[in-house]
């Protein structure tokens, strides 16, 4: 625009004074709405981040080098909130339908490549074993995670007990199926029974436990898998089968129920991968429960220095 | 008429108030403390649930008119309508906020990568249009039949977000499959109206086609 007279301005650009002051009034408007903005920004933070927990939970002291010390997720969120879909889909039912199921007494099926394949009680498999506390983090699929102490004994020492033979290349279990006491079995969601697998040296790993316990104390709440569970804290929380029946030692990468139900989303490895995003979703971020804002997931769930070993040479892209 | 006027002064802001409560109980749930251990979770899944339904309550209107007969039902349609859009930008608002943090570069590349994302953003945008041109005036401005026309996008917008669901489930697809029934009668009564519509337009033509040549 060159500079003219005063009268180069047409008309119709002038801005009229009803909008002019309808400006001033917009500016004071939008001033308000910003700081009531951040107030409810600040107010959602403080209600929707419960950093403070219930001054009874109980806190277990880290023992093992391989405990976080990071804060452990309360009692009440880890036993209300999972993923446990034989008892429901949402994550409040398992808590509400798990009540019937019956874990007294119970038993566990050894089969395959081993020494002595039996059923045992689950008294006399335990027997030689001293539970101890093991506080891990716990990365689910879906992008959000906890600190949970566990209570029970690495994998690798039932394994031991158990003696397989060298054609044993994979450890497979496989939770109860039951309608009647997981109600959730009755829709067919999933393939029944949920399966689930190692690789042997997964299986020996010595972060690998099978849990019995949650906060120090037996049995495990049902909705968290009692009463014996898988717990491999590098790899996606669907790893750790719950309520096992059966332990089978095989030569062959036994299949997966997440991996039957969706291949391209769900790998046998399902190792904690902030660079492989699901295909619907990115990995790169979590929200652990109880924080407002997100935090960057770690490789391997943070025990990269423990377990990248397992997996040297390995295209984590193609084994997701 | 009167009776219309009086029930109308009572059912509307009836609807308002009702249809408020969703907000209401999950504002409520939240300052009590009484949402899942994963709030944010809730809060999207809960807001993006009331879109969804908002939207079906819409497109039954017109067909609940056309059963029972009930000709001012079409009085609360707006309202209802504009509902849907108020969750859903609230749905949108979640994702943007307390999913995202404003990381505008991740959320380009969540909308990229991610189909779930893609469609609800569809289904949100093609509402945008439809609340802004919701006033009377803008009616008028527009023109019945226009009007008419743009807001057939909400049919577009309610599959989208039907599809928004499917793709975002991880196993079980029972609910979306019921948004999916629901939705599919409410388009296919209007597909059987709307043939209908025709068939007696086409009847009426022969008529006057026998008159005339009679």
């Amino acid at each position: 625009m060159t500079i003219g007279k005063s009268d180069d301005i047409k008309p119709s650009e002038i801005t009229p004074e009803r909008l002019y002051f309808g400006r001033r009034r917009f500016m004071r408007r939008a001033g308000s709405a910003l700081l009531s903005l951040s107030a409810v920004g600040l107010l959602s933070e403080t209600i929707l981040s419960r950093n403070a927990s219930p001054p009874d939970d109980p806190v277990i002291k880290p023992k093992s080098p391989f405990d976080t010390d990071e804060k452990q997720t309360p009692y009440n969120d880890i036993t209300t909130y999972n993923n446990f879909y034989e008892f429901g889909t949402d994550k409040a039912d398992p808590a509400m339908n798990a009540g019937q199921l019956k874990i007294e007494p119970w038993s566990v099926s050894v089969e395959g490549y081993v020494k002595k394949p039996r059923v045992y009680s689950l008294d006399d498999l335990l027997k030689p074993f001293t539970p101890e506390d093991r506080i891990y983090r716990m990365r689910c699929v879906e992008g959000w995670s906890m600190v949970i102490p566990w209570l029970g004994f690495p994998l690798k020492d039932l394994i031991k007990r158990l003696e397989p033979g060298s054609q044993a290349k994979y450890i497979a279990f496989e939770t109860l199926c039951d309608p009647q006491q997981m109600p959730g079995q009755e829709q067919h969601v999933l393939e029944w029974p949920y399966v689930e697998g190692l690789r042997m040296d997964e299986a020996m790993h010595p972060l690998t436990i099978l849990a019995i316990g949650l906060y120090g104390k037996r049995p495990l709440p049902n909705q968290d898998g009692a009463p014996i569970r898988l717990v491999v804290p590098w790899k996606y929380g669907f790893k750790g089968i719950k309520s096992i029946v059966k332990i089978r030692f095989v030569d062959k990468q036994p299949p997966t129920t997440w991996s039957i139900a969706a291949p391209n989303e769900y790998g046998f490895y399902s190792n904690v991968n902030p660079e492989v995003d699901h295909p619907r979703w990115s990995q790169k971020t979590e929200r652990r429960i109880g924080e407002f804002y997100k935090r960057k997931t770690l490789m391997f769930n943070g025990y990269a220095d423990q377990v990248a070993g397992l997996y040297a040479g390995m295209d984590l892209r193609k084994y997701f | 008429m009167v009776d219309q006027k009086k029930i109308r002064r009572f059912l509307k802001p009836a609807i308002f108030i009702l249809s408020l409560c969703p907000l209401l109980f999950l504002g409520w749930d939240a300052y009590s403390g009484s949402l899942s251990a994963n709030p944010i979770s809730d809060i999207t899944h809960t807001t993006g649930d009331w879109t969804l339904r908002f939207l079906l309550i819409t497109l039954a209107v017109s067909p609940i008119r056309r059963i029972t007969g009930w000709s001012s039902i079409i009085d609360y349609r707006r309202m209802i309508g504009l509902f849907a859009f108020f969750y859903g930008f609230l749905h949108f608002m979640t994702y943007l906020w307390l999913d995202q943090f404003f990381q505008w570069g991740d959320i380009l590349q969540d909308i990229g990568k991610r189909r779930f994302i893609l469609a609800g953003l569809t289904a949100f945008i093609l509402l945008i249009p439809l609340a802004v041109t919701s006033t009377k005036r803008m009616v008028r401005w527009l023109g019945g039949k226009r009007w008419q026309a743009l807001h057939r996008l909400i049919y577009a917008s309610a599959i989208a977000g039907v599809i928004h669901y499917f793709w975002l489930v991880k196993a079980d697809l029972h609910r979306p499959i019921r948004y999916a029934v629901i939705l599919g009668l409410l388009l296919g009564i209007r597909m059987w109206f709307a043939y209908r519509k025709r068939r007696s337009r086409k009847k009426i033509m022969i008529g006057r086609v026998v008159t005339e040549s009679d």
